[in-house]
């Protein structure tokens, strides 16, 4: 008699488990306390253990996948046994029921549902709902049915629908290269973090880091440049600066430089910086490409350009998405210090105030000197407190020796 | 859809529709004669035939002993050696005598003669249930014929239809069954004067409609058309495709109508196992799948004989207020 092995509860919270790695191939002879498999649990990996004697005659699901606690993934019985009976799953034949002639008054169907029917991870929907949602690039998996067993019929799709097409349009248009980013699939824990995270700040679980920055050096740096460089055009901002430096940080804090994209984190080979302009009556963010290859006067030329037609509102969509970072600047509306709010699904933005010219204490002594404070707001999902600090102590110390910018 | 020379319309029974078919065709052409139980003298059972005799002579408007296979087979006979019978059968359950000429003899003369004889014959008469005759006399057979290669099977819900239909019918040149319906001879109608064409194969649309299809032939069209009225009322639209002819079935107006729709309702006066709508479904879900929101439910006669007891008879009957209850349920909303 051949017996299901189960993915098992392994923790007191686990729901589900990533089968980290097969310790028995099929044909394998197993014993009762055998190790099975290497399962991932939200906090821990752990073994999944035999329970019964025999040989493992199939491994349903390949390793790396994820599979809900008391799921199907392994069947161990007795050589040659048919076992088609206890994979086949299949419900036990319904009795024949005629097409009967109408009932006089036919139960009526729930009209409201709860969300979408699955049965055994199929979604229920019509055909027309099928055809439609393809057609129009909606997720059935989001939508509640309001058919019979939570059926998801044309009707539900035209509720969901003007809800997940914007979605669909918020969706960045700018087209990566391949192999522009390496998607890491979630471990349990960070699967775990992301969940109780959101669960108690919001969508995106944000977190501040603040640093004060010695631009004294960085001060003198941009008067010689633009001492140096060729009338008004050729000036280069502060903005342009920290635009560089944050690129230059960025490139040594990958983890930084990342995409939140629900069931992975997308780690960005490429930087591109997303730099916020006001507009009349909001704001948008040009995105830099490769910030991090191009000169400053390539940065400061490229900001002006972009920010004017954003001005114009002329920018393509291409233009303003696929950043993979954003830089939001109110230093010149002397503001010292501000929180900005992440632009999923990027995991970052920082927070530029004004330089302010101020009684600093250096080497022990009173000096008149220029501070600027620069906030960090990290989806906590993506980046840690150790990590997104690790990154602001490099941006830091750039613009505290700007050398460090052209070494 | 039709074809006409005079234009002009008269209203008409159903019978009499029958009856200026008969008569324009037996004008039309010395071939075409009438044959059956009480077709002469009496003017038929049901009168369809009254004024022919008068007219045309007994050796064209023919009385026969209650023989039905015989007559039957005279008239296969006939039509295979040129001439263009009409056998009326005062009933299509008493046709069932005779279905060994219909079904073995008829449909199949042409294939087994290998194309050298035809067998132009329309067999008549009509089907159905009326009122508390019971279950021997209160049948409808379309599903029983239209199973047959060989046959075409007509059966017309309107008088237009019925004198469209019918002259059609006469001028075919394969053999037809064509079921009229009992409980609509009395029913009026405009019908086109003169030459007035229904061809045979092609159904529709009697209402036009947005929310649901609702299929149906002979006596069902009313009902069909009785609950889109219902429905109108409560704002759901309903189509109303009346397939007129059973075999060849007009799966094109019928696809046409669900693709827009994306609901049906099926409604047949037979019963459902192995019934004309158990095809029409068939051809919806496989060639329309994708268009389909909800199941295609059917509205049938129930699955016994026809009870005589009034009240039992017609509970088993198809209806307007079950249409409109499967339309519900097809369009998910509460009964």
């Amino acid at each position: 008699m051949a017996s299901k092995v189960l993915m098992e509860a392994l923790s007191p919270t686990m729901e589900e488990g990533r089968l980290v790695e097969w310790k028995k191939k099929e044909g394998d002879p197993i014993r009762p306390g055998d190790v099975i498999a290497e399962v991932e649990t939200d906090k821990a990996v752990m073994e999944l253990v035999a329970r019964a004697e025999g040989v493992l005659l199939k491994q349903l699901v390949p390793a790396g996948s994820t599979v809900a606690v008391a799921k199907l993934v392994g069947v161990i019985g007795q050589p040659g046994e048919d076992i088609s009976a206890l994979l086949g799953g299949t419900p036990a034949p319904k009795p024949a029921t005629t097409p009967a002639p109408l009932p006089p008054s036919p139960a009526a169907p729930p009209t409201t549902g709860p969300p979408a029917a699955r049965t055994e991870g199929r979604t229920k929907a019509s055909p027309l709902a099928r055809k439609v949602a393809r057609e129009r690039g909606l997720d059935l998996g989001a939508v509640a049915g309001s058919g019979p067993e939570g059926r998801i019929v044309l009707r539900d799709l035209d509720q969901a629908g003007a809800a997940s097409v914007a979605a669909a349009a918020a969706a960045p248009a700018f087209t990566a290269a391949a192999g522009a980013f390496q998607d890491v699939p979630l471990s349990q824990l960070r699967k775990t973090i992301a969940k109780r995270l959101a669960q108690s700040i919001g969508p995106v679980p944000t977190f501040y880091l603040t640093t004060e920055v010695d631009m004294d050096r960085t001060w003198e740096a941009r008067e010689e440049l633009n001492r140096r460089g060729s009338g008004d055009a050729g000036k280069v901002s502060f903005n342009d600066i920290i635009i560089k430096a944050t690129a230059a940080a960025l490139k040594a804090h990958p983890a930084c430089n990342a995409w939140w994209q629900d069931d992975r984190i997308r780690y960005w080979h490429e930087v591109h910086l997303s730099v916020a302009v006001a507009v009349d009556d909001g704001l948008i963010t040009p995105v830099v490409r490769h910030a991090d290859r191009k000169s400053l006067r390539d940065i400061s030329a490229e900001v002006k350009e972009l920010a004017g037609r954003a001005r114009e509102r002329r920018l393509k969509p291409e233009e303003y998405t696929g950043g993979t970072f954003s830089v939001s600047n109110l230093g010149m509306f002397d503001i010292d210090q501000f929180t900005a709010i992440i632009n999923p699904p990027e995991a970052g933005i920082l927070a530029v105030g004004s330089i302010m010219e101020r009684a600093v204490v250096k080497d022990g002594a009173l000096v008149p000197g220029r501070r600027l404070r620069l906030t960090m707001s990290c989806d906590h999902r993506v980046i840690d407190g150790a990590t997104g600090a690790g990154f602001l102590r490099t941006l830091k110390g750039m613009l505290e020796n700007p050398l460090a910018l052209v070494y | 859809m039709c074809s006409r020379e005079g234009g002009d319309m008269a209203v008409l029974t159903y019978r009499d529709a029958l009856n200026a078919a008969l008569r324009e065709e037996m004008t039309r052409d010395d071939r075409v004669f009438l044959m059956g139980e009480e077709v002469a003298e009496y003017d038929g059972a049901y009168k369809v035939s009254r004024g022919l005799l008068k007219e045309f002579g007994p050796l064209r408007v023919v009385d026969t002993p209650i023989a039905e296979l015989g007559f039957a087979g005279i008239g296969v006979g006939a039509a295979m050696v040129g001439l263009r019978p009409i056998i009326e059968f005062m009933t299509w359950n008493f046709a069932l005598l005779a279905i060994d000429q219909v079904v073995n003899s008829a449909a199949k003369m042409r294939y087994m003669s290998g194309g050298q004889v035809g067998c132009p014959i329309v067999f008549r008469g009509p089907g159905g249930s009326a009122l508390q005759l019971s279950s021997q006399h209160s049948q409808a057979f379309e599903s029983w014929y239209a199973h047959i290669p060989g046959l075409k099977v007509v059966a017309p819900g309107t008088p237009a239809d019925a004198k469209g239909l019918l002259k059609s019918a006469i001028r075919d040149d394969d053999p037809i069954v064509f079921i009229e319906g009992e409980m609509l001879y009395n029913v009026k109608g405009e019908v086109p004067e003169g030459e007035h064409l229904v061809p045979i194969g092609k159904a529709d649309v009697k209402r036009a409609g947005t929310d649901v299809t609702l299929v149906c032939h002979s006596k069902t069209v009313t009902v069909a058309l009785k609950a889109a009225d219902q429905l109108a009322e409560e704002g759901i639209s309903a189509e109303v495709v009346d397939l007129r002819t059973i075999r060849p079935l007009d799966t094109e107006t019928v696809l046409n109508s669900v693709g827009r729709t994306h609901r049906c309702v099926v409604v047949e006066e037979g019963w459902a196992f192995a019934g004309v709508g158990a095809q029409v479904v068939d051809e919806i879900q496989r060639r329309a799948f994708d268009e389909l929101d909800a199941p295609v439910l059917r509205v049938t006669a129930a699955d016994v004989p026809m009870p005589y007891n009034k009240l039992l008879e017609r509970a088993a009957k198809a209806d307007p207020a079950k249409v409109v209850a499967a339309v519900k349920r097809v369009l998910y909303l509460p009964g």
